[in-house]
């Protein structure tokens, strides 16, 4: 494959940051202890949808050991104002609102109030203390029913934002309306032999990271602020603090900390802008960490949703025409990645005509926000599922099926893009040529799906700096956190651009003060774009390497060589980068480079899965036998770290369509906001998970890597809900297919 | 407030004593008195298994148990785990089998999989799935972890 000529990509070198991680060393964002640090703990809306009417924080404040009380107040108004953080945007009045309400809460566990104090349980008692009054609103938790007229509207703000400019005139909770046609879609449809329209409903589920989200926050008396947190993006967050202040991004510095687990839901501000008010008013340190009820109520899960598609193929199976109606419960405030759906739901396949109307609305649930390839796990579930019912409708081999329609090089999607190097029919044929799809599934109850799943992944920004050590090694400061082994994979990229070990490059994830501007942890994008500034700095420190050699030897420029971690010159002068390192000193001035990305945009990546379930008949239980991911990851780097990345995220899709969801009463109150009742898998529910790494290289990296972390999760409901048809004669359209709503279906049949 | 009580234990092979209130639990002593972080804390109910210690042996959430009741223990946190001059073979086959990505619940995953290593040297993989099934992990699908657990078992049998 690809890897072949590589000395450092495709190993399996031990991560930099391993030693830390297997020990207990390394600082997590709720470990930092600063001295004279207080504690914070929130108070939150019992309500999901309510006035507030007034707050009275005096009792709060008196109480002994309280050093700071905070309300929405404290923050500074907020025009309209649409702030870009790289992936997504975020309108700031909307989100100073969901940092600390104001007007109203629009979803139990809303923020209304902070307190700091001596400790934490001082702090949680003072928020009994605070009297809030509320007016309390029929909450509305359903998308289908928030868009009708008659609904509670939850924005007075909010219009709906159609493609076309125009705007609703009166408030309601349909934010954005997108719209997007390709070719001629009835006569699309009229060319179809079988058409099979089918309705999907998706419950919402919670990133379910095991780190809750923390902040600790120093408003010195200098006026600078410093903050420690796990971010996702240690940049978007000194960025949206600056906004939410009303500050220069100059005064704010942004530490991050390790970070357990994001997939999306650490991206945006909760709790950092509240450390820094709360540490204003106490003058100290303040470390805010949020329990696991609030992680759950009150951080971004991935919405439910409500998707209609309806599919048409002709007699030998090719697709002629495919329709997609798509509406996302944004949660309190707009910002659905409904967007992100419309983009996915037919990616996989050659539509020649298809139509897609996607709709972002508000409901009184927290506000969503990304979690891993946001918006296509809920499409491919959709989409995938009716593809499943075309091919039995039409005797049709599913692999067959896919093989005939995939997306390649050059075809235009529905939405418009077009797309460049893609590996949809390689991961297809990968699943083919499998041993599993090769092999025969006996027992009763028992059934094999596959499906496939895109995300486009992005390229966006990063800045990395590298110094040369007169020992030989090359420290790397990037910016980008480091959620899964990414410090390996780019100090691996520098160790090959080099031609050193990648145990020779030191990596280090340093605050915002002390690296070149960088893009969110997210988007698959970090081995692709930091590794191609991490490329670029490896090339100039060559550059720079081979000009003091030409200088040393008083040859031309020209002359020497650099390969393989030497340089060459003429007539056999040869240095190592060992022995070169060691004179970088005595000869001219230190090597430190740095490297920056920006311009280069993905391809896009695909991935296909089978697997093989067993249902309980009486239970509604499925059990994952077997699981099989081929995915085209571009070259993997760190193949270990690419496998996780599949193995981790098909886990994910697996919880997703088989036990996730949010429950909530009619009240809109959530009832299983703990670990033991919003189950996600454990090691008992699941099977090894086999992995297939498919390798179509990205001709935009140099090493054509592509990003890989976040379509696994994309197949896995739709897959699984076709193994189960297979077992037991019902199609769950419906997730999670839970054992009571799968037993419900088995029983009606 | 009730008065502070002084509880003396023997943690990571050496005796300490601390201060605590009746209402604190053994996790929130370890990381915020004795600066012992590395048990994590994913949700202080006992369903997460980030804060796992052992307690004469045994694994526990050190989130469920009070401070005081840990009176007399002897308390293993993974700060106690690695040798002085090298890993321990659990965490050395974590490493190997790339059996962490964000990392966060490894402390309690080598923690569980310890007190399952000194009971059952020789594991089966559903023996590993079925105790280490009150940890949670997000990150990784728990693949790699099951095959770092095995390698950890052949590595000590080996010794
Ligand atoms: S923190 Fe103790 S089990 Fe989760
Ligand atoms: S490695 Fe992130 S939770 Fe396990």
């Amino acid at each position: 494959m690809a890897s072949t000529s590589y000395k450092v990509i495709g190993t399996r070198p031990i991560r930099h940051d391993g030693t830390d991680k297997v020990t207990g060393r390394a600082q997590f964002g709720a470990d930092i202890q600063l001295s004279g640090m207080l504690f914070g703990a929130i108070l939150r809306s019992p309500h999901a949808h309510a006035r507030i009417k007034s707050i009275d924080i005096s009792q709060a404040e008196s109480y002994p050991g309280v050093h700071a009380v905070v309300t929405g107040t404290d923050l500074p108004e907020q025009q309209q104002k649409v702030a870009h953080l790289g992936e997504g945007d975020v309108n700031l009045y909307h989100l100073s609102q969901n940092v600390l309400a104001r007007q109203k809460v629009l979803y139990k566990g809303h923020a209304v109030a902070a307190v700091a104090a001596d400790d934490i349980h001082i702090a949680q008692e003072a928020t009994q203390l605070i009297n809030v009054e509320y007016e309390v609103l029929p909450p509305v938790l359903d998308v289908l029913e928030a868009m009708q007229d008659e609904a509670p509207v939850l924005n007075d703000d909010v219009r709906t934002d159609s493609m076309a400019g125009e705007e609703s005139k009166d408030p309601t909770n349909v934010a954005k309306h997108y719209f997007y046609e390709k070719g001629n879609i009835e006569k699309g449809f009229e060319a179809a032999h079988v058409v099979i329209e089918r309705e999907y409903r998706t419950s919402t589920v919670h990133q379910g990271y095991i780190e809750p989200h923390n902040a600790t926050a120093l408003w010195n008396q200098d006026g600078q602020i410093t903050i420690w947190t796990s971010t996702q993006g240690s940049f978007m967050v000194r960025q949206q603090m600056a906004d939410l202040l009303k500050l220069p991004e100059s005064r704010i510095k942004v530490v991050p900390m390790e970070i357990g687990g994001g997939f999306g839901g650490k991206i945006s501000v909760y709790l950092q802008p509240v450390a820094a008010l709360l540490s204003k008013k106490s003058g100290r340190p303040v470390k805010l960490v949020m329990d696991r009820a609030s992680v759950f109520e009150a951080t971004g899960p991935t919405p439910g949703s409500y998707i209609r598609v309806k599919m048409g193929a002709d007699r030998e199976g090719k697709l002629t025409a495919a329709e997609a109606y798509v509406a996302f419960e944004a949660g309190g405030f707009p910002g659905s990645p409904v967007v992100c759906a419309c983009m996915c739901i037919f990616a996989c396949y050659d539509v020649p005509h298809g139509r897609i109307n996607g709709y972002d609305v508000c409901v009184n649930k927290p506000r969503s926000n990304a979690y891993r390839a946001p918006g296509s796990t809920h499409a491919a579930f959709a989409a995938e599922s009716v593809v499943d019912e075309i091919c039995e409708r039409l005797e049709m081999d599913p692999v067959e099926f896919r093989l005939k329609n995939a997306a390649q090089e050059g075809t235009r999607r529905v939405d418009g893009v077009q797309f460049a190097r893609i590996g949809m029919k390689e991961t297809v044929e990968a699943i083919r040529d499998s041993e599993h799809w090769k092999s025969s599934l006996e027992g009763k109850y028992r059934g094999r799906g596959i499906a496939s799943g895109f995300w486009f992944n992005v390229g966006l920004k990063s800045s990395v700096t590298a110094m040369l050590a007169a020992d030989g090694t090359v420290s790397l400061l990037e910016g980008s956190t480091d959620i899964g082994g990414t410090r390996a994979s780019l100090s691996m990229q520098l160790a090959e651009t080099l031609g050193i070990a990648a145990e020779d490059i030191k990596p280090a994830v340093v605050d915002t003060d002390s690296v070149g501007y960088n893009d969110v942890t997210g988007g698959s994008r970090v081995t692709f774009s930091t590794g191609i500034a991490v490329h670029n700095a490896g090339l100039e420190m060559r550059r720079q390497l081979i000009e003091r050699v030409a200088n040393i030897w008083e040859v031309k420029v020209e002359d020497v060589q650099y390969e393989d971690g030497k340089v060459r010159g003429p007539g056999g002068k040869e240095f190592t980068f060992r022995e070169l390192a060691a004179k970088i000193h005595a000869t001219g001035e230190p090597i430190t480079v740095k490297g920056t990305s920006g311009s280069e945009n993905q391809a896009g990546a695909f991935g296909t899965h089978c697997v093989d379930v067993e249902v309980d008949p009486e239970t509604g239980k499925v059990d994952v036998l077997r699981y099989t991911i081929a995915q085209d990851c571009g070259t993997a780097i760190h193949p270990a770290y690419v496998e996780g990345q599949m193995q981790g995220g098909a886990a994910q899709g697996i919880g997703w369509a088989l036990n996730e969801e949010y429950v909530y009463d009619e009240h809109g109150a959530m009832r299983n906001a703990t670990f033991l009742d919003y189950r996600i898998p454990t090691c008992c529910d699941l099977p090894m998970m086999d992995t297939i790494i498919v390798e179509v290289p990205d001709p935009q990296h140099p090493f054509g890597v592509r990003g890989v972390g976040e379509v696994p999760i994309a197949p896995p409901p739709a897959a699984l809900v076709a193994a189960i048809y297979q077992a037991v004669g019902v199609r769950m359209r419906e997730l999670p297919a839970s054992p009571p709503r799968l037993l419900h279906q088995i029983l009606q049949r | 407030m009730a008065k502070k009580r002084i509880v003396t234990t023997t943690i990571n092979g050496k005796e300490t004593q601390f201060l605590c209130q009746p209402r604190q639990t053994l996790l929130e002593i370890l990381r915020d008195d004795l600066a012992l972080t590395g048990s994590k804390e994913g949700c202080s109910n006992g369903n997460c298994g980030a804060c796992t210690v052992l307690c004469n042996g045994k694994a526990v959430n050190s989130c469920l148990i009070l401070a005081v009741e840990a009176e007399g223990a002897e308390i293993e946190t993974i700060e106690g785990v690695a040798p002085v001059d090298g890993l321990d073979s659990l965490q050395d086959a974590f490493l190997q089998q790339a059996a962490l990505q964000c990392g966060i619940c490894t402390p309690g995953f080598i923690m569980s999989a310890k007190a399952l290593l000194q009971e059952q040297p020789d594991p089966s993989e559903e023996d590993i799935r079925f105790n280490l099934a009150g940890n949670l992990c997000r990150c990784t699908g728990y693949d790699k972890i099951v095959r770092a657990v095995q390698d950890a078992a052949a590595a000590r049998q080996q010794v």
